[in-house]
């Protein structure tokens, strides 16, 4: 995939298969200790012993469909092309959890991509999952958290289109200012690290 | 730390007013974008991406579009799937977002089935 923002799109959209109701995105970018990582973790029926020993077996899936299931292995081919690896493990709560860490200097590691278009796909095609979306660029950190945002604008809110599509400006607003603070770091200073208030 | 502050929220939904009153009743047009790996590694977000700008425009209530895994079909990704109560699903395929502009002006607006993008109906 051209963008790291699809194959966590991808890998989301596993979780879903897999009958969760939340799911939480990691993006932790640190590019003071060269390294990029990605955690998807869900709350769905979660994958057995046997078959986590397989998972980078393209020719196991539990789709029935087709035969070859690819997410995960393109997702470990990236990562470890990169010096990084994939790692899949029962989550804490149940569930599945996903990492995937790369150089983040690597030359063949893909650009992030827009991660705004990412959720805002999520949310789109899945009204009644809740998303907790957190992304760290050097120590700056933006938070998405569904539930909050339910819970401040009505239950059904987010089944708007033009209210996602807002969304997705405000994520893309975000992301950006992240970096450019992250760039900044005289200016990270002087506010403690806050981008707004 | 960043956050979406009450305030975009707020304007959010300032924004939104008119038409997140209402949201109930029936959906007579379900819209089904196939997000498999390969739809996605094909361009899925990008239809999605024009649909969601076409949804909003129209301002319509009585549609709904939901995502969905591959069909089977990953050579002619990215699929969709239109269906509504007056005609037999069309699955549309080999989408992006101006092939999904115009599906969505004239088939699910006007009902005119576009044959040429079509890859079967169910």
């Amino acid at each position: 995939m051209r963008e790291l923002s699809l194959h966590i799109l991808d890998i989301v959209e596993n979780g879903i298969t897999a009958g969760a109701d939340c799911i939480h995105i990691d993006v932790i970018e640190s590019r003071v200790e060269d390294f990029l990582t990605i955690k998807i973790r869900d709350n769905g029926r979660g994958i057995s012993a046997e078959k986590l020993d397989k998972l980078k077996d393209p020719f196991v899936t539990s789709r029935t469909t087709r035969r070859v299931g690819l997410g995960l292995p393109l997702l470990a081919a990236a990562a470890e092309r990169c010096d990084g690896k994939l790692a899949v493990e029962a989550g804490t709560i149940g569930g599945t959890e996903v990492a995937a860490t790369f150089r983040y200097s690597h030359i063949d590691r893909a650009p992030m991509g827009d991660m705004a278009s990412t959720m805002t796909t999520l949310l789109m095609g899945n009204p009644l999952i809740d998303f907790v979306y957190t992304h760290v660029i050097d120590g700056q950190e933006f938070i998405l958290d569904t539930r909050e945002l339910k819970k401040e604008l009505g239950d059904h809110s987010l089944e708007d289109p033009i209210v996602i599509h807002q969304l997705g400006e405000s994520i893309r607003t975000s992301l950006n200012q992240l970096i450019s603070n992250a760039d900044k770091p005289e200016a990270r200073e002087k506010n403690h690290g806050k981008i707004d208030d | 730390m960043a956050k979406l502050t009450i305030d975009d929220l707020k304007r959010i939904k300032e924004e939104t007013a008119k038409s997140t009153s209402v949201r109930d009743g029936d959906a007579n047009i379900k819209i089904t974008v196939h997000m498999g790996t390969c739809g996605i590694a094909a361009g899925a977000r990008a239809v999605m991406n024009a649909l969601m700008e076409e949804m909003a425009e129209a301002d319509r209530h009585d549609i709904r579009i939901v995502t969905s895994g591959c069909m089977g079909m990953c050579s002619s990704e990215p699929n969709v799937t239109v269906e509504s109560k007056e005609t037999e699903p069309i699955v549309y395929q080999k989408m992006d977002s101006n092939r999904m502009r115009q599906v969505f002006k004239r088939h699910v607006l006007l009902g005119e089935v576009q044959t040429d993008f079509a890859l079967a109906k169910m």
